[in-house]
């Protein structure tokens, strides 16, 4: 494993990716997805928004990083209300 | 009837998982870690944080070549889809010269990126290839080693004609299931040439059609070989994509850190227009009531 250059904040990172699919699955096995079309106009379930939220989510920090100088916890914010809004509407 | 509903099927799957894991998420999850650290080889590795993603966001290289990336991917793709479907619609739709037809446009397929490239390397060049030495004969000056736009319609060009013949295919393949009651059906009304194309066969090909501009588009996004091989990113960095950067960056340069950092961005890039595409294909899938 020593070549793949593992650090504690990327193990996290992952870990926390991880547990996110897996409490999704086991959602979606408890309460089955059920589509529905949103602002998008396209049919979504649970795990398309996930989706959206995760690379959605990837684009703001990137935008965070490059124009403001803001740490970047502020970038976590915005993608919580992001979330929140994707999960409400798409 | 209620269908049962058997979730022990994706165990199924778990083969394909296990390979995938090998293939494509063990490396990617290294990038990511390669690219919050920096190293000078040996395995040493030292936290760099955020850093190369700055660097990478605020590097005006990056940029550059990603501009030239969509500008390429544009060009080709407002070609060869037009094209493609233009040469599906004009093929023989049965017999011998159908057969014919079909070996010859899947041969550019069958050949190998790098020898598609030494091919259009020869054939461009001033002393001894066919076109550069016709063209430079005919008095115009053409030099793809030299000028830049010898060089990017040279590339363009190569990809075409690499290319096209796919979407020529896939919308070949979907002309052809078009059943004969709705040619009948047109006949009846009198519709002329481009009402048929553009109210029964665009409408009914644009399932595949999609398909071929999602194939053209993430192929041509990553392209690496043909260019690297023809112009080797030049004259100067104007035929520079990002493959070619990167792999610059990478292993030429050995800045691993600001390379992994690239090639994140660039993946994410790539997911972005290819989820974009697929929900486009499945909602129209279900438009159509498949």
């Amino acid at each position: 494993m020593d070549w793949m250059a593992w650090t504690i904040p990327t193990a996290t990172f992952f870990v926390i990716i991880a547990a996110t699919l897996v409490t999704f699955t086991v959602l979606a096995i408890k309460y089955p997805e059920v589509p529905r079309i949103g602002i998008l106009r396209i049919e979504t379930t649970r795990g398309d928004r996930l989706f959206i939220t995760l690379l959605g989510s990837a684009f703001l920090n990137l935008a965070w990083l490059g124009l403001f100088s803001a740490p970047q916890w502020g970038a976590l914010i915005v993608c919580l209300f992001y979330a929140i809004a994707v999960f409400r509407w798409v | 009837m209620n269908k049962t509903v058997n979730q022990k099927a994706w165990f199924l799957i778990l083969p394909v998982l296990l390979l995938v894991a090998f293939s494509a998420v063990i490396p990617l999850m290294t990038v990511v870690n390669y690219s919050v650290q920096d190293t000078f080889g040996r395995n040493e590795f030292f936290w760099a944080g955020l850093e190369w993603f700055e660097q990478m966001l605020a590097s005006e290289r990056m940029w550059n070549a990603l501009g030239r990336q969509i500008a390429f991917t544009a060009i080709i793709l407002a070609i060869q889809i037009p094209l493609g479907v233009f040469v599906a619609l004009n093929m023989p739709k049965k017999g011998f010269w159908a057969s014919f037809c079909l070996v010859l446009m899947s041969l550019p397929l069958l050949i190998p990126w790098n020898v598609v490239g030494t091919i259009w390397q020869i054939f461009g060049r001033v002393d001894i290839g066919l076109l550069g030495y016709t063209l430079n004969a005919m008095g115009i000056d053409y030099n793809y080693t030299q000028d830049f736009y010898a060089a990017w319609i040279t590339v363009v060009m190569m990809d075409v004609w690499h290319w096209t013949s796919l979407v020529a295919l896939l919308a070949y393949a979907g002309l052809q299931s078009i059943p004969d009651a709705y040619y009948q059906a047109a006949k009846i009304d009198q519709a002329g040439r481009w009402k048929v194309f553009r109210f029964i066969e665009l409408p009914k090909i644009m399932g595949v059609l999609m398909i071929a501009i999602l194939l053209r588009f993430m192929d041509s996004f990553m392209i690496y070989t043909e260019p690297f091989v023809v112009t080797g990113g030049g004259p100067g960095n104007s035929t520079t994509f990002l493959s070619i950067d990167l792999v610059k960056m990478a292993l030429g340069q050995f800045d691993l850190g600001p390379a992994a950092a690239f090639s994140i961005m660039y993946y994410l890039v790539i997911l972005l227009v290819s989820y974009v595409f697929y929900t486009v294909m499945t909602n129209l899938d279900k438009r159509d009531g498949h």
